[in-house]
């Protein structure tokens, strides 16, 4: 039931407006709103109650393990959300002085200093809100680089086609041709294929290591030679750096440019979608583009670096500074963990994933690339089990929800069959590990002795296998009040 | 080891299991020249005890102003159940609902949220979200340039909040679209239809309309409308959601409506918290709706015919199109959604309806007493809704300090954007201010000037 069928004319939140309807001064008739808008008219308890009910409809990591690859979905510690939510810090206002905020201003300095340290690179700029705009404003500064030299033969990024969806459209979102690259038998980038990729009209390679197969790219030092030497430009895709955190810096690799996904590596929630965070750290040859604002530490006191200070900055990309209590989520996150807390998020992220890949393999699954180390996730194909039994990887995940679990992402990367990408995190037990692998068995099984069964999945969901191809045919976008008939 | 829950004992086992000796052997395929040392900057690790007290102290020491500082963000009353709500692990720690059978509390909730802002804005539809109204706004620029195919110019005025128009430029630059600047009336603080005029040989694939505009100042925007669409230009309208419960929606304006309206949601109950995070709004004509960027849900049925909610229109997005879809972007503030829903529905047309008025009869009330003092004035004529522009007799930047040395914030200085208005600040009272708020921010602010 959608919140505006329980809404009754008339019905309202005494406590939550004010108590008179003030007279509206000033403002023109033919300016004034004549019919009110479709909210809903509920009372505070019916919307508490429905808003809980709905929460209960979604699986989410504080119910369930979550292994969809390439998102990170580990714990999100609830002091994280706590002291980000301090009245104080909720109350400041964006526009307000900076002596007004040094509290908030030295949490923003010092993760800028942890996440250069954690990175390899020579500046960060805090303010992107999301993965894909952190990857726009990387592209966006290596054109800005070019640019500054007169280099403007460079019209081309280089993507590997198993990069995600975003590396592809931003570059085109940048006003570049995308040169898609094929990856070999091992999962690496074809590097026969890079070479014959570069030239001068190369701006950039984007890269995601380890890569969304779930593997750690092992000529990347050769390619961050063969790029450079072509005069392109390395961006490092953050989306995987919960495998390497601690472990690898990007700035050492060769990266010129890298946006870090808070909500992946530091634990800042998904939220059902957003707010994401993407910082992005440059090497010193970017650092007059870096997005503003940044902060600085000056004469013991914190202040933002604007436009002015930067002349050659990309510029703003945001009305503020950014996500900016999504920041402070992932500051408490990394002052919990502290330097040696840092290494062993990679360690027990690739443990597990390691430790599933196998128990996996043993249970009868086939490993997508069974010869090489896991990193924080690996891909199992289905392939063959969709050939034998008509069970295809997007039954499987339906049947896992069944089995009270998340399912992993499906059906990317594009360039495996029926594979599931899978993701563990480092903050699962051996337990719920060992307990996934059974589901998966019991699943396997299934698809053998009743395929029909797993292909009717799930029966368990508040809904089951809904309609995709109507929803896209007959779009339903906005709900419309029923029309009454007056009898 | 803070988050990891592995025991010795596990740890044998899932090596034993793995063929590994040690967890170090699981780093093998990466060259050992890349292995890093220790992190340095990074300090130690502390228990939630010592975080805790750390953020609080720091907190305190920031301390809280009685705030007079709008320009896009604007201190509203929240009320308790939405961020207990939205704060529930099931949304807070839920992500994109892509498996939509174990997403169906998000995805029913983005559905009613778009319901709600299509019908705030007279839209025919809304997306789940954008990052922000500065982000929206350019978004909205692209799609009218992806539609309209002809021009890649866009017309905006200056009376667009002048860090949207710098994120505008930011976005859109790589992509060889110009943004066109329009000056503004000095005596009212619009934009002047006849302005436009100067512009009426050219073609543009959009007009920018804000309403209310960066001064407060309610624009003729009516007439702009049908000046967009008599040179076939489409109309984008920058809104305040709130300022919707009293002003004609974008979907009304001028004989056709404007085609995409944009916005910060951030005063549907989203906290101030310096900037972020927030979430904009995107909401068009029918016409448009596979322009859009963003996510997008439907409803639909299931197998056994029961209603049911998915993402929807998805050939338009990154993940399928790849270097040929809509926009780049993929995560959008689907918190901050599920919060201003839960917002939008505890206080109810009625409810907003009042706040927004309040917010306004403050301002005003605010604006009588201000226009009291010596060389205090109102600089623009146009009617305004909840916030305005007023002049001073000593310089902005020095009042505000003195302000501030009393816990009040007095108003965004405007020196930086628009210096031809010389000592100039934009004050705002929203509905959180009382009487005496206003008393005290009026003596002190005569004090200051006194002063100086």
């Amino acid at each position: 039931m959608l919140i505006f069928e329980h809404s009754r004319p008339g019905r309202r939140n005494y406590s939550q407006s004010p108590a008179t309807v003030a007279e509206i001064e000033g403002i023109p008739q033919n300016l004034l709103r004549k019919i009110p808008p479709m909210l809903p008219e509920v009372s505070e308890m019916e919307a508490v109650r429905h808003y809980t009910r709905l929460s209960q409809k979604n699986f989410s990591i504080d119910t369930q393990f979550y292994p969809l690859g390439s998102c990170t979905m580990k714990y999100n510690p609830r002091a994280c959300n706590s002291l980000a939510m301090l009245p104080q810090f909720l109350a400041r206002h964006p526009r307000a002085p900076e002596s007004t905020g040094q509290g908030f201003l030295a949490c923003m300095y010092e993760l800028q200093e942890i996440l250069k340290d954690v990175t390899g690179m020579a500046g960060v700029s805090l303010t992107p809100m999301a993965g894909a705009q952190g990857e726009l404003i990387g592209i966006a500064m290596i054109r800005a680089y070019h640019e500054s030299r007169n280099d403007s033969a460079r019209t081309e990024i280089i993507v590997p086609d198993a990069a995600h969806g975003t590396n592809p459209a931003t570059a085109v979102m940048c006003g570049y041709k995308v040169v898609e690259i094929a990856t070999d038998k091992e999962g690496d980038v074809d590097m026969e294929a890079l070479k014959a990729a570069v030239g001068p009209q190369t701006a950039g390679l984007m890269l995601t290591n380890p890569s969304t197969l779930g593997v750690f790219e092992k000529n990347v030092a050769e390619m961050s030679r063969i790029v450079h030497q072509a005069g392109g430009l390395l961006y490092y895709d953050g989306a995987n750096l919960n495998a390497i955190l601690g472990k690898v810096k990007p700035g050492d690799m060769g990266f010129d440019v890298i946006h870090i996904n808070l909500h992946k590596t530091f634990s800042t929630p998904h939220g059902g979608g957003g707010p994401g965070s993407a910082p992005v750290g440059v090497a010193s040859r970017l650092l007059p583009f870096i997005p503003v604002p940044v902060v600085v530490f000056e004469k013991d006191t914190y202040r933002w670096l604007a436009e002015k200070e930067m002349p050659q900055s990309i510029g703003r990309l945001s009305a503020h500074m950014g996500n900016a209590g999504v920041l402070l989520r992932a500051y408490v996150y990394v002052r919990l963990l502290g330097a040696e807390g840092m290494h062993r998020v990679a360690e027990f992220a690739t443990l597990n994933a390691n430790y599933l890949m196998a128990e996996l393999s043993k249970a009868g699954f086939e490993i997508a690339y069974p010869t090489r180390r896991a990193s924080h996730e690996f891909i199992v194909t289905l392939k063959d089990l969709k050939e034998k039994t008509g069970v295809t990887a997007m039954n499987v995940a339906k049947r896992l929800l069944d089995k009270g679990y998340h399912a992993p992402t499906t059906y990317f990367p594009l360039l495996v069959p029926e594979c599931l990408l899978i993701e563990p995190a480092e903050t699962e037990s051996k337990e719920t590990l060992d307990a996934f692998v059974a589901s998966m068995k019991e699943i396997l099984e299934e698809a053998f002795t009743q395929p029909e069964m797993v292909k009717g999945a799930p029966y368990t969901t508040p809904v089951r296998r809904l309609d995709d191809v109507k929803a896209a045919r007959e779009p339903d976008l906005v709900w419309k009040q029923p029309k009454i008939n007056l009898i | 080891m803070p988050f990891i829950p592995h025991t010795e004992e596990d740890i044998h086992a899932m090596l034993a299991s793995i063929g590994a000796d040690t967890i170090d052997d699981l780093f093998d395929e990466i060259p050992p020249a890349l292995k890093s040392g220790e992190l340095k900057q990074v300090p130690p690790g502390l228990s939630e005890m010592e975080i805790s007290r750390l953020m609080l102290e720091r907190a305190e020491a920031d301390g809280r102003y009685l705030n007079f500082i709008g320009a896009g963000a604007y201190e509203h009353h929240i009320p308790a159940a939405v961020w207990q709500i939205a704060t529930r692990g099931e949304f807070y720690s839920s992500y994109t609902p892509y498996q939509a059978e174990a997403s169906q509390g998000t995805l029913q909730l983005l559905y009613e949220y778009q319901t709600i802002m299509a019908s705030l804005t007279g839209m025919d539809v809304s997306n789940a979200s954008m990052y922000d109204g500065a982000s929206a706004l350019a978004e909205a620029a692209l799609m009218a340039v992806r539609s309209h195919k002809s021009s890649r110019r866009i017309l905006m005025p200056t009376t667009v909040h002048p860090i949207y128009r710098s994120v505008v430029r930011t976005i859109v630059r790589n992509q060889g679209i110009d943004v066109v600047e329009i000056p503004y009336c000095r005596q009212s603080g619009q934009t002047l239809p006849e302005t436009l005029d100067a512009f009426s040989k050219e073609e543009f694939a959009a007009l920018v309309i804000p309403q209310p505009n960066f001064f407060g100042i309610l624009e003729h925007v009516d007439a702009l409308t049908d000046w967009a669409h008599s040179k076939r230009a489409l109309a984008i309208a920058v809104v305040n959601p709130l300022s919707m419960a009293l002003l004609t929606p974008p979907g009304e304006w001028g004989s056709k409506g404007a085609d995409i309206a944009v916005g910060e949601g951030q005063p549907l109950g989203i906290p101030l918290s310096s900037g972020g995070p927030y979430f904009g709004f995107m909401a068009c004509k029918q016409t448009l709706v596979r322009q859009m960027p963003g996510r997008i849900i439907g409803r639909t049925t299931d197998q056994d015919g029961k209603e049911g909610f998915v993402l929807t229109l998805q050939a338009r997005e990154q993940h399928i199109r790849r270097s040929k879809a809509t926009s780049n972007i993929c995560t959008n503030q689907g918190l901050m959604v599920t919060a201003a829903t839960i917002y939008m529905a505890l206080t109810g047309p009625e409810g907003l309806r009042r706040i927004a008025a309040q917010s306004h009869a403050n301002t005003l009330a605010l604006l009588e007493k201000l226009e009291t003092l010596n060389g205090v004035q109102r600089i623009f004529s146009g009617s305004f809704f909840h916030e305005t522009i007023v002049s001073l007799p000593a310089p902005a930047v020095d009042v505000l300090r003195t302000l501030k040395d009393q816990r009040i914030l007095g108003g965004l200085n405007l020196e930086e954007y628009y210096p031809e208005l010389g000592s100039a600040i934009l004050v705002c009272a929203t509905e959180t201010k009382t009487t005496a708020d206003l008393e005290n921010y009026v003596t002190h602010l005569r004090q200051a000037i006194d002063k100086l």
